[in-house]
């Protein structure tokens, strides 16, 4: 979606109540991590709430439900010329038909396979106009086991990029595994992906509004860090990184060097008894500005860099204050897609912040921060 | 500045409104009775003077229909592929083993029909014969000569012989999701829809390829005026016109645009004597366009919901048009 694309259907969005869009919820994690567990949950639990499912291995779902749908995972590159930009083609066609019985149901859960990459499945909200204007993403939910993850993440990058991915992240099988374990693990998550919801459980048993109808870009939270994550912060080593772990500050961070190298090695720090992993490849980056935004300079500053660094970049999302503009702006991509939307005016009460996060291999995190400093307003 | 074309020729008040009963996917006639079908389950069937009949055919969505003149063919997500008569009569000419989606149906000579459910095309003519696309299939075409299917899926589009199991289908290729095919009447050329906002075709003789892109969006509508002169399509602002009228084809030619509008177009549909298009905007609009001056015709005001299901009677006087909010008319331009 070219900038004046995103800024053009903002201002229609603005200006006319759009229809309620279905949520969609992706739940990915490979095999045997506890998905299909959490789905049969999901669909058998006496929630009031009918949901349209599509899985790939059909006859793992133990209830007759009328809207499960098979579907192929099919995956077709776009002919943008990026090679990471991709579609799940059967999902265009199977969430057009399913709109056929939008009465019928009250959100939609796709499941993906295994070591599925999850950047597809979101894609494709972004780029088929008639998906994106009927459904939303809500949330992509992921399952890990807990005694398996770090291996994986070490075998498989699809597992890695699930977890980075994941705007909810279910670590399961906590029961089978060492409190110490379950910590490493929990480490190893933060230091890729410092923003999802993190929830430990066992057999998969979590509230199901914990993983449903999250509503991402409502919740602010969903671009906080987890409190105990920052407790007894001791941030004053030599070595450079791009983690932005001061959120209670207001200040720019383009202030301090946040340009970001390869470490080579993982190193920890202790953050009140949570161990701290940097991972090695994949890291966050997370820009703050309180003053309000130029959206002329923005969308072309953002698009560009998504058209630059697209491979690398897995995913972005963003809460933003625009100069003039009395409405919050929800923005998320995924390498070089990108959406964006009015969410809702500014409360009266609120603090007017632009946030955004960029979460991928080998940002340049310099670049990017100067990038965001030259689009104030 | 809204463009009402007020001062257009208008035939809205001939319109006759019907509720259809449910949001309306497509329209049909059986001779000078309009089929409206709904999203889900039903078919609405309304004669001349009569009140609309509601008919349940499938046990679910409807997810394609097609008909000949005296019989609709759908397709639905309860994996049946159902004939209905003019009576409001059923039948059912096939059901999935698996239960897949009928998602595409096209109907041939001699009354063969061809459908898909995931990546499997089947023809149903004297016998049932079957071809694995390599992928889901995203659209199906009849040749007018011969008895030959095209497929459109992945990356291509396959040529298949269902009576000549020994020949091996062709493969057409070009790279991205291909989901709707129809071929030029003169059987030249293979034009299909794709996932990006652009048709690719194939000039059938000597594979050469054609590109004809310049679209808002997708294309999901189209279709081939009298004579198989021009490829009338929906995706744009313009009503977007491919000339069809020489050995060539479209190859190195613009396309005509007419009838422009602040709204993209959803749904085209051809009158099938004359040169005109009728076409629905995104607004709630449908004109009726004469292709050689781009004169336009009001037949039904800006308001409401696109029309996205339009069908002209076989002797091109009626024309019958619905929207997924559940609006409906027939149009007599007698």
């Amino acid at each position: 979606m070219t900038d004046a694309k995103v800024q053009e259907k903002a201002q229609e969005k603005a200006q006319e109540k759009a229809p309620e869009k279905v949520p969609v919820t992706v739940l990915t994690g490979y095999l045997g991590a506890g998905k299909t567990t959490l789905l049969n949950r999901i669909l058998s639990e006496p929630h009031g709430k009918k949901y349209a499912v599509i899985v790939n291995e059909f006859g793992e779902i133990g209830i007759d439900n009328d809207l499960v749908v098979g579907a192929d995972e099919e995956v077709f590159e776009m002919n943008n010329g990026c090679i990471c930009c991709t579609v799940r083609g059967d999902l265009v066609r199977i969430l057009d038909g399913l709109m056929r019985r939008k009465g019928k149901f009250d959100a939609i859960i796709v499941e993906t396979t295994g070591l599925a990459d999850p950047a597809p499945v979101a894609q494709t909200f972004f780029i088929d106009e008639n998906v994106g204007r009927r459904t939303k993403l809500d949330a992509v939910v992921t399952v890990a086991d807990a005694r398996w993850l770090n291996d994986r993440l070490k075998d498989a990058p699809e597992a890695k990029n699930q977890i980075a991915f994941a705007d909810v992240i279910l670590i399961n099988k906590t029961d089978l595994v060492s409190p110490e374990q379950l910590e490493e693990v929990e480490a190893r998550i933060r230091g890729i992906n410092p923003y999802a919801k993190l929830h430990k459980t066992e057999r998969a048993n979590i509230p199901l509004d914990a993983v449903l109808g999250r509503n991402a870009f409502d919740l602010d939270r969903i671009l906080d860090l987890e409190p105990a994550f920052l407790e007894g912060d001791d941030h004053h080593h030599d070595h450079d990184h791009g983690h932005d772990h001061d959120h209670g500050h207001d200040h720019d961070h383009h202030r301090q060097d946040h340009g970001h190298k390869d470490h080579g090695h993982t190193h920890t720090h202790s953050h009140g008894g949570l161990k701290h992993y940097h991972d090695e490849e994949m890291q966050s980056i997370s820009l703050q500005s309180d003053k309000p935004l130029d959206p002329d300079k923005f969308f072309p500053w953002v698009q560009d860099l998504v058209q630059k660094e697209g491979p690398n970049i897995l995913r972005c999302k963003g809460i933003l204050n625009f100069k003039g503009d009395g409405q919050r702006f929800v923005f998320q991509g995924v390498h070089m897609i990108l959406d964006g939307d009015h969410q809702r005016p500014w409360t009266k009460d609120e603090k007017r912040l632009s946030r955004l996060v960029f979460i991928g291999r080998n940002l340049p995190g310099k670049k990017i921060i100067e990038g965001f400093e030259s689009c104030v307003a | 500045m809204t463009d009402t074309r007020s001062d257009t020729v208008s035939v809205v008040e001939r319109t006759r409104a019907i509720d259809a009963g449910g949001a309306v996917f497509a329209a049909h006639f059986l001779g000078r009775t309009a089929v409206f079908v709904l999203g889900e389950e039903a078919l609405t069937f309304t004669e001349p003077g009569g009140e609309p009949q509601r008919r349940a055919v499938h046990g679910g969505a409807i997810l394609a229909a097609t008909a000949d003149g005296e019989r609709i063919i759908s397709g639905g997500d309860d994996g049946k592929l159902i004939a209905t008569d003019g009576k409001g009569e059923s039948s059912t000419l096939a059901a999935d083993a698996r239960h897949r989606w009928i998602d595409h149906i096209a109907l041939g000579p001699d009354g063969a029909v061809a459908w898909s459910a995931g990546k499997t095309a089947f023809v149903q003519a004297r016998e049932l014969r079957e071809c694995e696309a390599p992928s889901t299939v995203g659209g199906l075409a009849f040749l007018p000569k011969g008895f030959r299917l095209a497929i459109a899926h992945y990356n291509g589009a396959t040529l298949w012989f269902p009576n000549a199991a020994e020949a091996m289908p062709e493969k057409l290729e070009w790279k991205g999701s291909h989901l709707g095919a129809t071929v030029s009447p003169d059987g030249r050329f293979l034009v299909t829809t794709m996932q990006e906002p652009m048709l690719h075709g194939w000039r059938l003789v000597d594979r050469q390829h054609m590109r004809m892109s310049g679209y808002a969006a997708r294309v999901t509508s189209f279709g081939w005026t009298t004579g198989g002169r021009w490829l009338a399509t929906s995706g744009a602002t313009q009503l977007i016109l491919w000339p069809f009228q020489s050995k060539d084809g479209p190859m190195g030619k613009q396309p005509r645009l007419l009838a422009p509008s602040e709204h993209r177009i959803e749904a085209v549909a051809c009158h099938p004597q004359q040169d005109i298009v009728a076409a629905g905007y995104g607004d709630g609009m449908l004109l009726l366009i004469r292709i050689e001056d781009g004169a336009e015709i009001l037949a039904k005001k800006p308001g409401g919901a696109p029309v996205t299901a339009l069908a002209w009677s076989a002797d091109g006087l009626f024309l019958a048009w619905g929207t997924e909010s559940g609006e409906a008319g027939i149009i007599d331009l007698a």
